[in-house]
């Protein structure tokens, strides 16, 4: 009888649950860690034993987005008093908030960074899904002299670790004065992630059966619109899982960023590690700042679960 | 008003010769089959027609136009296929609003919607109009498709294998249908299968193909009554005729390997005077095969497939084995030994080297 299972198969069962729990607990640990680090008050963040019950604080955010330099002196009572309540939270670490000449509040470097994030991420996994999905298109429909030798040149682009042309690129982007732009950075992702869109586009569009353009064709409609009106949105699935993999990539990416943008374009990953160097690392700062840098990436790809579960078993059930 | 005709067509994809000079004719308001197996070329011609294939030589014309360089959109014809031909993720309303809708077409909102309706109705699909196509039942989904052919009133219909992918019964009942509204809208259908069966019982004019080739064309009638070789022979009928190897010896058709000499008409004797003993191969249609008691031929009653309206029998004559359709009160055994003879104005005359018609030269 299958249903009635015997006892060492409920041992098995058993190890396993215990086995998958020890090993989600180990895969959420540095989130947990980030994430409570981000909540601590400064004292608390480089404890040994670490801290696990504390009362979670803002101010690490407020310091995050803020300009602050050291406290020579401490704040007089009245200061202290007319200051806002997050300027408190600041002079409480020991620190005051930057103003300009105006007294106007200055912000940290951060924001900036994160939007340079975004702009470079978003930009490029539009620009590499879109094309990819175009030259995928290309290759899959139409006959395409010599496709396997140029569809094997698109996939040798991944074949090289990408930090060995980083000096080379590091020149070819002084020289046409790319260095520390969005443009530049956009275009490097972008040719990172386009070989393996064309790839994943490819298998996606392959699967589409070709007959239904054709009845559009028939039925009075251009190539291009049934690219649109047919194609693109049965090949929704694979765009989704295309996007997510490659906005991932490029909003990751750290190497590069920190070769060949220094302020203007800066992304996140290489401006957070370098607030460590300068003076007594404020751990709970570099928190914030990580356990921000997380929540689009969780944004993004919460809301394209569905298709990300569809997109990684294309091929098994369709059809 | 739609004739259609392909002038020496020939497709070569890569190494392989798709189709070989072809020829051939639709006659306006006429419902013209493709019969051939698979990589016979059918599905070729008919996208050749349909534009969405490039003849790689010949001529291409729709009511005396040539339509070589035109698009699939330009040509004005509709097409239907044996799966896939439904837009997924739209409802069967959007499927059939879908053709009207082209810009190359323009059609007014007021005229879709009635039209679409009007359509439903003839193919009684109306209940289905707002379900999804993913939710329709293959018969449903093949009237929705035809309903997205007629509704934009093409010049022609191209029909690749519609019926293919049905089971049995639904097959035959469509048959009727498409028949009968296809006679209703006088419209032109070029219509392929592999199926003989539908070939027979709804073509105007049948083409047989074979190999790329065109190996003829005619009416259902002449294509089963005077096939040009013994690959229509073989093609058409169910079961197919009986081919045996034979010689025609002192006004007598001999069968080789039965031992068994048969009367043959003066018709057929005319054929080959001068040249007896010429090897040919007799063509027989099953249901031309008689039991007799004083028939010429003696043979052992192998099968007996009994189909209620009649009996097919498998004869065992000497080496060789035969197929006759017998009516159904004919009551016989298996291994039981029967005497037969044959409708000898029926044979037809092959050339064993050629395979030709004798009759056809």
């Amino acid at each position: 009888m299958a249903a009635v299972k015997t006892t060492s198969e409920v041992t098995l069962n058993r190890l396993a649950v215990v086995a998958v729990l020890i090993i989600t607990i180990i895969f959420l640990a540095p989130i947990y860690w980030i994430t409570a680090t981000a909540f601590k008050p400064r004292n608390l963040a480089t404890t040994i034993p670490p801290t696990v019950v504390f009362e979670p604080e803002i101010s690490p955010f407020v310091k995050l987005f803020l300009r602050r330099s050291q406290l020579r002196e401490q704040p007089t009572a009245e200061e202290y008093a007319e200051a806002p309540w997050w300027e408190r939270l600041v002079f409480d670490g020991g620190e005051k908030i930057v103003r300009d000449g105006k007294g106007n509040v200055q912000l940290s470097g951060y924001p900036s960074r994160f939007m340079n994030s975004l702009i470079v991420a978003i930009s490029s996994t539009v620009l590499a899904v879109g094309m990819g999905t175009l030259t995928a298109y290309g290759f899959s429909r139409f006959k395409v002299a010599g496709e396997q030798d140029w569809l094997f040149f698109i996939l040798s682009t991944r074949m090289l670790p990408p930090v060995v042309v980083a000096i080379p690129m590091f020149l070819m982007y002084r020289w046409f004065g790319l260095n520390d732009t969005h443009l530049g950075l956009i275009i490097l992702y972008t040719a990172f992630n386009l070989s393996f869109s064309v790839w994943l586009m490819k298998g996606f569009i392959d699967e589409i059966p070709k007959e239904y353009e054709e009845a559009a064709l028939v039925d009075g409609y251009t190539r291009m619109e049934a690219f649109f009106k047919i194609v693109l949105p049965e090949a929704a699935t694979g765009i989704a899982a295309t996007a997510v993999f490659c906005f991932l990539i490029a909003w990751n990416e750290y190497a590069f960023a920190l070769i060949m943008t220094r302020r203007d374009a800066q992304t996140a990953p290489p401006f957070i590690p370098s607030q460590v160097g300068s003076g007594l690392p404020d751990w709970t700062v570099i928190a914030a700042g990580t356990f921000l840098f997380l929540i689009p990436v969780a944004i993004f790809t919460f809301l394209l679960r569905n298709h990300l579960l569809r997109g990684m078993s294309f091929g098994a059930i369709r059809k | 008003m739609s004739h259609i005709e392909l002038r020496n067509v020939t497709k070569v994809f890569g190494a392989k010769t798709a189709l070989k000079n072809l020829d051939l004719q639709v006659e306006d308001g006429q419902f013209f089959v493709l019969l051939g197996e698979t990589g016979a070329g059918k599905t070729t011609t008919l996208r050749i027609v349909a534009g969405l294939d490039k003849p790689t030589e010949g001529t291409m014309l729709i009511d005396g136009v040539d339509v070589g360089e035109w698009g699939a959109a330009e040509r004005d014809v509709a097409l239907v296929l044996q799966q896939y031909s439904l837009y997924p993720r739209y409802t069967v309303r959007e499927n059939l609003e879908f053709p009207l809708k082209s810009k190359i077409r323009r059609v007014e909102r007021d005229e879709i919607a009635a039209r679409v309706e009007r359509v439903a109705r003839t193919l009684r699909i109306e209940h289905l109009l707002d379900r999804k196509t993913d939710r329709l039942s293959g018969g449903e989904m093949q009237r929705v498709s035809i309903g997205r052919a007629i509704v934009r009133k093409p010049r022609v219909f191209l029909m690749d294998e519609p019926l293919s992918a049905l089971d049995a019964k639904l097959r035959e009942a469509l048959r009727t249908e498409l028949k009968n509204l296809q006679m209703e809208l006088g419209a032109t259908f070029l219509f392929v299968t592999h199926d003989q069966i539908e070939a027979m019982s709804m073509g105007d004019r049948i083409g047989v193909l074979n190999g790329g080739r065109l190996v003829q064309t005619g009416t259902p009638y002449e294509i089963y009554n005077r096939p040009h070789n013994t690959f229509v022979a073989r093609a058409v009928g169910s079961p197919p005729m009986n081919l045996l190897d034979g010689d025609i010896a002192d006004g007598q058709a001999v069968v080789a390997r039965s031992g068994t000499g048969f009367t043959v008409s003066g018709r057929v004797s005319a054929q080959v005077n001068g040249s007896a003993g010429k090897p040919l191969i007799f063509g027989i249609r099953p249901e031309d095969i008689r039991l007799e008691s004083g028939g010429p031929g003696e043979a052992t009653i192998h099968d007996i497939e009994d189909h209620g309206v009649e009996k097919i029998l498998t004869l065992r004559a000497g080496e060789t084995t035969l197929k006759a359709t017998v009516p159904a009160r004919e009551r016989v055994r298996i291994e039981e030994v029967v005497r037969f003879g044959w409708d000898a104005d029926k044979v037809v005359l092959f050339d064993r080297a050629s395979g030709r018609n004798l009759a056809v030269g």
